[in-house]
């Protein structure tokens, strides 16, 4: 089965990653920016990762044939430094241009400060102001209700296509808000703190697939790129059709991601002769 | 061993994880049983669950032995 896997760090992790995610039909996979785990002090080192996400990962992804796209932003936690977050903003747009970068993400919220939210805006508005998808952060464990209606008030608040801004890390207290709003969500599974392989599937078979998506986020933390190959087996294994699961797990990716012209791969359709 | 605050630290997530687990796995029970219109013929694995979280929502076990009144418990349903 040729799955996307939409959310994931690679700068975080081995080559071994790809090799086996190839094998395991992982045909493309997506890099949002994100926290490095300390909080760097300078535009320019943001500048270098910026060009390591968009020029030399793609180029490590194809040894394995893998396609490798990538999104552009200043983290929530590193937002809190407002004078670094100009600076990358006022650079950010060159990235845009990239052929791999597929839009502003992951930006959001972490503690929902008023740093983080004024960081928020400025990256919806340079998105739209260059028609740009937006990939959006929501914080984790006790943070997320919180945190998730306020991605939301914030989005109300301004002029935005749904169509175009996926909403990250839902669990089953946040995904009615987010879908209801006519946002797209996505599901990522970690082995401890975020949703769950089984639980995923809960929420697939729950919600109207239309606007889900399923990721790994594989970081360098506590994390598992397989934690999505694991979703789709225990999707199968409850006797969902292989088309019903190349729906979710190829195919939405590609509707979503697709609204930005530089993404060529299509859905697809299996055939049974 | 630990210290109390420490055992805290090291482990809540990871309970708090796979108390996640049971309570989805309750749920899709639930789902189950209103889209088939019946509950299952035997019941006995479900009744059991919900009886050792009855042990679990105890704070006092002065034998901390709990691990393995559970385990007893589970032997009964086959």
């Amino acid at each position: 089965m040729q799955i996307i896997q939409p959310h994931y760090h690679a700068i975080a992790r081995t080559a071994q990653d790809y090799e086996r995610m190839a094998m395991s039909g992982v045909v493309a996979v997506c890099e949002p920016a994100f926290w490095a785990g300390f909080d760097r002090r300078y535009p320019e080192t943001f500048i270098d990762y910026f060009a390591q996400i968009s020029e030399f990962e793609p180029t490590r992804a194809a040894e394995f044939g893998i396609r490798h796209y990538c999104w552009v932003a200043v983290n929530p936690k590193e937002a809190e430094n407002k004078e670094l977050t100009d600076e990358v903003l006022r650079q950010m747009p060159e990235f845009l241009q990239k052929p791999t970068c597929l839009g502003v993400g992951e930006t959001g919220l972490h503690k929902s400060t008023k740093n983080e939210i004024e960081s928020l805006q400025a990256h919806v508005e340079i998105a739209m102001k260059h028609d740009q998808l937006v990939l959006i952060h929501t914080p984790h464990l006790s943070d997320k209700a919180h945190g998730t209606k306020t991605v939301l008030e914030v989005l109300a608040g301004m002029d935005v296509n749904p169509d175009r801004i996926w909403i990250d890390h839902v669990e089953e207290q946040t995904i009615e808000s987010v879908l209801d709003a006519g946002y797209w969500a996505g599901m990522t599974l970690y082995p401890v703190t975020k949703c769950s392989p089984r639980r995923s599937v809960d929420i697939l078979e729950k919600y109207s697939t239309e606007r889900l998506l399923v990721n790994s986020s594989a970081d360098w933390g506590p994390s598992d790129p397989f934690t999505l190959q694991e979703s789709i087996v225990e999707f199968r294994r409850r006797g969902h059709s292989l088309q019903e699961a190349v729906e979710i797990y190829h195919n939405n990716p590609c509707r979503f991601l697709g609204q930005n012209p530089k993404w060529d791969i299509k859905p697809i359709t299996i055939s049974e002769e | 061993m630990l210290s109390p605050q420490k055992n805290l630290e090291a482990y809540y997530l990871e309970a708090r994880r796979d108390l996640l687990e049971v309570a989805s796995m309750l749920d899709r029970y639930d789902r189950s049983v209103e889209k088939e219109g019946q509950r299952a013929e035997d019941e006995s694995r479900l009744n059991s669950l919900l009886e050792a979280m009855s042990f679990l929502s105890d704070k006092d076990c002065p034998k901390s032995n709990r691990t393995e009144q559970l385990l007893v418990h589970f032997a009964k349903v086959s």
